[in-house]
């Protein structure tokens, strides 16, 4: 009955000073997180005042598009519409053909990485380069990013010591972090020198001046936008915020969340093309207006991808983000998957123990164990469950639901058989951990004989 | 004032003693305590598992509407069958000052019988976990992750034990990785969030490990005796009912 997610999170365990690594290293910015928001005695204002922008703007969210579209337009981009991931992809290469491009850089962006743009414009025979250096490693290794904001945090530096070597001609065995990061920038620099274009994800879409705002730490999406003619920003419908004073909010809580830094050492907007450069914005929707019309999951479309519910998830941490088998992992990651693929990613709900600590900390106030719960008992219904599960939860029931069953059960279990069973390795609760001893009676049976019953 | 204590299954047939201190820890706050004795289980664990359909009909709810009349206030030893009981299983049937009546047994002793003064002697260096459905769930006491000022209910009440020295062990706040079926189907990520748990208990060289909540011990224990540990867990109101 182990689930994909159970099966690869055992594998990653199994590495087992990897996996130590992993966790502590999230642990750290988890800590970190936790140092800067008690810098803030209005952290909870800050939190609950993003949430109810998120709300407001979610509410009205056609009205904001619209007048978003109609500001950047007359700002001089040239903004598109994409229905979905395989619009994306034939919108970029449209723009890219028509404008005689044939290597692109791109900085990091989780949307177009849900939409396999890198995979579809190789194909076409694009050059593409991703320049944010962890997703320049896990791009290098023909890899998924396995966190959304240190996508390769389940590599160590000699793996990625290795790899260097391998494409970057880096020396053997070296993997000290200033060399690699070094010989990182000296090859990146000669791919933007040589791309013609950019193509950027977005943070933030600004309704009210039409301006697209990006973060980065790396300032790598701006050597992109200030030299290429080309220049490409793919935004989920759900980025829009109505103004600038509601930006603000995000900008204190974002880079808090993710890594516990003040702010995002490259906040960039982007409003009026330059003179000579053709700019563009697609708008995505790619199954947003699903999640949308379901009211019930509609605010996990606040998500500002800060990773912070990745960082605290007691799972994630020890499982790594390769087990989630979808692009967004961790918690967020598990509430959205099921919207992509019902059936394929219908173990992600159950791979958390809804302990809550991604609530807590999710600056937008996402109810996230909620959604899980919720998932939970969607999936039940509507896609296959293994029958042993099924009947398993269908005995229990009838078994906790009545009392003569239930004390009679007991009264079983009680029985030196039973407790042989109980404690047998074949009892899958017994790997990893021993049996309780049974006690002799109930709290029911030492209630009656000592008297407190008539 | 008439309490209905409510000893959830799991307590009722593995952790009767637990069952027992709480009853005599609520007679002891001067309460008249009626056994619900028809009340099995809250059906949190078929709900968690996705199969909260089997248990929303009259049989889990009904016992608990039912008895909800007779007392003034349920209490159970348990946060997790608390916050299910006020957050799935009863929230569509009863209003908000109705669900209030629910309490986890120390929110119940800390809040409501604020005068109830406590008279225990527990000489030992004791770590505590806190349980993330009271902690997060019934707000026990302030979570690590949230901003504000630190409160503990929790802690209130066992600082108030003669003898005994309260250690709050590293990541006190994590999950041990028990989350009901979770462990049996995710078994490798939980036995190793309670050996990680373990390792922060061990590094404080206590003897005892303390909670509110009996479902976390029951994964917890396991995985101490299978690494042979010598730290004893105890659950709170057995601190709690323990006497000079
Ligand atoms: S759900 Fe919340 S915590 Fe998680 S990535 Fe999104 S905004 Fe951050």
């Amino acid at each position: 009955m182990k689930t994909l997610h159970a099966n690869l999170s055992k594998e990653f365990l199994s590495h087992r000073k990897d996996a130590d690594w992993h966790n502590d290293t999230l642990w750290f910015l988890r800590k970190k997180r936790d140092y800067a928001k008690d810098q803030l005695r209005e952290w909870e204002q800050l939190r609950q005042a993003a949430s109810e922008i998120k709300r407001h703007t979610l509410s009205r969210l056609p009205h904001y598009l619209e007048k978003f579209e109609q500001q950047a337009s007359q700002n001089g981009m040239k903004v598109k519409w994409a229905w979905d991931g395989q619009e994306v992809n034939v919108l970029v290469t449209k723009i890219l053909r028509e404008n005689n491009v044939t290597s692109v850089v791109k900085s990091k962006s989780m949307l177009t990485e849900e939409c396999g743009l890198n995979h579809h414009l190789e194909k076409q025979g694009f050059e593409v380069v991703d320049t944010d250096l962890g997703e320049r490693i896990v791009q290098l290794r023909q890899e998924q990013p396995s966190h959304i904001v240190v996508p390769a945090v389940h590599l160590r530096k000699e793996e990625v010591g290795k790899t260097f070597h391998q494409f970057l001609n880096t020396e053997v065995g070296n993997s000290d972090p200033s060399y690699l990061a070094e010989e990182a920038r000296n090859s990146l620099r000669r791919d933007f020198i040589k791309a013609e274009a950019a193509v950027t994800g977005v943070n933030f879409g600004i309704a009210t001046n039409g301006s697209v705002v990006v973060c980065t730490n790396e300032g790598n999406a701006d050597l992109g936008v200030h030299s290429k003619k080309v220049i490409i920003h793919c935004m989920g419908i759900e980025k829009i915020l109505p103004g600038l004073k509601e930006l603000s909010v995000f900008t204190r809580l974002l880079a808090r969340s993710a890594v516990g830094q003040p702010i995002t050492i490259y906040t960039s907007h982007y409003k009026n093309p330059r003179q000579y450069t053709k700019e563009y914005i697609i708008i995505v929707n790619n199954l947003r207006t699903e999640i949308y019309k379901d009211e019930g999951f509609r605010e996990a479309l606040k998500c500002i991808r800060c990773g912070a519910c990745m960082n605290t998830c007691p799972v994630y941490r020890r499982s790594g983000g390769h087990s989630y088998h979808h692009t967004v992992p961790g918690p967020i990651g598990s509430v959205l998957a099921p919207f992509y693929n019902k059936e394929k990613n219908k173990d992600l709900p159950f791979a958390s123990t809804l302990c809550g600590s991604c609530n807590h900390v999710c600056p937008v106030k996402i109810d996230l164990a909620g959604l899980l719960y919720k998932w939970r008992q969607k999936l039940t219904k509507e896609t296959s469950q293994a029958v042993e599960k099924t009947l398993g939860f269908k005995a229990s029931t009838e078994l906790l639901k009545n009392k003569t069953v239930y004390k009679m059960a007991g009264k079983c279990a009680r029985l030196k058989i039973s407790s042989f069973v109980l404690k047998s390795s074949y009892n899958p609760w017994n790997k990893g951990r021993k049996f309780t001893d049974l006690p002799k009676e109930t709290f029911r049976e030492w209630y009656k004989r000592s008297n407190h019953e008539e | 004032m008439r309490v209905g204590l409510f000893v959830p299954c799991y307590i009722d047939q593995l952790y009767p003693t637990v069952g027992r201190a709480s009853l005599e820890l609520l007679q002891k706050s001067g309460c008249e305590v009626i056994f619900l004795e028809d009340i099995l289980c809250c059906g949190q664990p078929m709900a968690n598992s996705g199969y909260e359909h089997y248990t929303t009909n009259k049989n889990y709810a009904s016992p608990f509407l039912e008895a909800l009349p007779n007392v003034d206030y349920v209490v159970a030893p348990s946060a997790s069958c608390i916050y299910h009981l006020t957050h799935h299983l009863l929230k569509e049937e009863l209003e908000q000052d109705k669900l209030q009546k629910f309490k986890e047994i120390t929110e119940f002793l800390h809040d409501v019988k604020t005068n109830f003064v406590v008279q225990s002697y527990f000489p030992h260096r004791v770590a505590l976990h806190k349980s993330c459905h009271g902690l997060r769930g019934l707000q026990l006491a302030k979570a690590s992750e949230l901003g504000g000022t630190a409160f503990s209910k929790i802690e209130n009440l066992l600082n108030k034990v003669e003898g005994l020295h309260l250690v709050i062990p590293a990541q006190s706040d994590e999950c041990c990785g028990f989350g009901g079926s979770f462990s049996v189907f995710e078994n490798a990520v939980s036995v190793r969030m309670g050996e990680d748990k373990l390792k922060n208990v061990l590094h404080e060289k206590v003897e005892y490990l303390t909670a509110t909540d009996m479902s976390c011990f029951m994964h917890l224990e396991g995985v101490f005796k299978e690494n042979e540990s010598v730290v004893k867990i105890v659950h709170i109101t057995e601190i709690l009912n323990s006497s000079l």
